[in-house]
């Protein structure tokens, strides 16, 4: 019992507090300047933000206004289809959100597909921004990992900044990195499942061997999956459902807001290593009848 | 001249333009246009030839993931 009573007070008499507060730096975390920067681009927040499946356009709107998030994405569908009827209104109000956007591919099975909807995107959008969405199994929405390299090398030199929509494998987006992109958004789960990050594993390799930008694009389901993921390391989110889908998706997108924001301090703070064994907090020298018993 | 538009038949003339099927549809801005899975930028529409069985599509923003 005295032995284990002397080890744990070695460890905590291992820092003096008078002499470390007068001499400990100031924490550089607090108000430091942290944008995301994509492609030499800064934005301000660290939460790209979809934009479909609200109840109401008044709710997108407030969730975004509310969120702040660095881009919202958006997309294309034919003229005259019921999609399009029901979304007359939606361009006027991506011009009053002012938020930059960032146009997906959601839904082209081939590359060339991809290819046409990313060049009618940046006419319409007037933006090189493109979210590759290249689906390779209407199922799960998995991307087409064996054509994916090849259409985001196009793209790229077609001019576009191409933030692809990948699967967590190292090798894929090593490849994707090696063919021109900054930065690459492998999925934590399927779209639109909420499961949050289903391989840790992959992912935080995927962090520690990629030193691009990395954001988690699709399959956060609450805050906490965010906040994890930003924990880790990764540089920002990507997410629809999870905010519109929740009862109140405006409390919800601030939220994840919050969540993303604490994750990324959490991160740059420096987390302690884990210990297997209990070591006391609270100091020992001088704890009331010690050695009495 | 049997042409598709986003998935519609329409009968055109011959030598018209992808502006021709554009006016067709009474397609609102903002809009873009590709022909047979090829990107028509909107400096084209005017002199772009359809032909026979060309499939147009003409496509508008709408919300995304």
């Amino acid at each position: 019992m005295k032995m284990i009573k002397w080890k744990l007070l070695r460890r905590s008499q291992a820092v003096n507090f008078t002499t470390a507060l007068m001499t400990a730096p100031l924490p550089q975390t607090l108000n430091r300047a942290d944008p995301l920067v994509l492609y030499g681009e800064s934005f301000a927040s660290r939460l790209l933000l979809g934009t479909s499946r609200y109840p109401s356009p008044q709710v997108l709107e407030t969730a975004v206004n509310t969120a702040k998030p660095a881009m919202i994405t958006v997309s294309l569908r034919r003229q005259g289809s019921s999609t399009t009827e029901a979304h007359s209104g939606f361009w006027d109000l991506l011009k009053k959100m002012a938020v930059p956007v960032l146009p997906n591919t959601a839904g082209c099975h081939s590359p060339q597909e991809v290819i046409t909807t990313a060049q009618m995107a940046r006419e319409v959008f007037e933006t090189d921004w493109i979210k590759l969405e290249l689906i390779g199994d209407d199922y799960t929405l998995q991307p087409d990992t064996l054509r994916l390299v090849q259409t985001a090398e196009i793209l790229i030199k077609d001019g576009f900044k191409v933030l692809p929509y990948c699967t967590e494998d190292l090798i894929l987006c090593q490849r994707l990195v090696d063919i021109g992109c900054q930065a690459v958004m492998p999925w934590a789960a399927p779209i639109g499942t909420g499961q949050g990050p289903l391989n840790p594993y992959a992912m935080k390799l995927l962090r520690d061997r990629l030193k691009v930008p990395l954001l988690v694009d699709a399959g956060l389901g609450l805050p906490s999956h965010a906040c994890s993921v930003m924990e880790w390391g990764f540089d920002g989110v990507l997410l629809n459902t999870a905010v519109a889908l929740a009862d109140d998706p405006v409390a919800m997108a601030k939220s994840f807001a919050m969540a993303v924001d604490a994750g990324r301090s959490a991160y740059l703070s420096g987390a302690m290593k884990p210990q297997t064994s209990a070591q006391a907090s609270t100091p020992l020298v001088g704890t009331p009848f010690w050695h009495q018993s | 001249m049997r042409v598709m538009v986003n998935q519609k038949e329409y009968d055109l003339p011959h030598q018209s333009m992808v502006s021709d099927a554009l006016n067709l549809i009474a397609a609102k801005p903002p809009y873009a246009v590709a022909v047979n899975l090829q990107f028509v930028p909107k400096s084209q529409h005017a002199h772009y030839p359809l032909n026979e069985n060309d499939q147009v599509e003409i496509i508008a923003p709408v919300t995304g993931g």
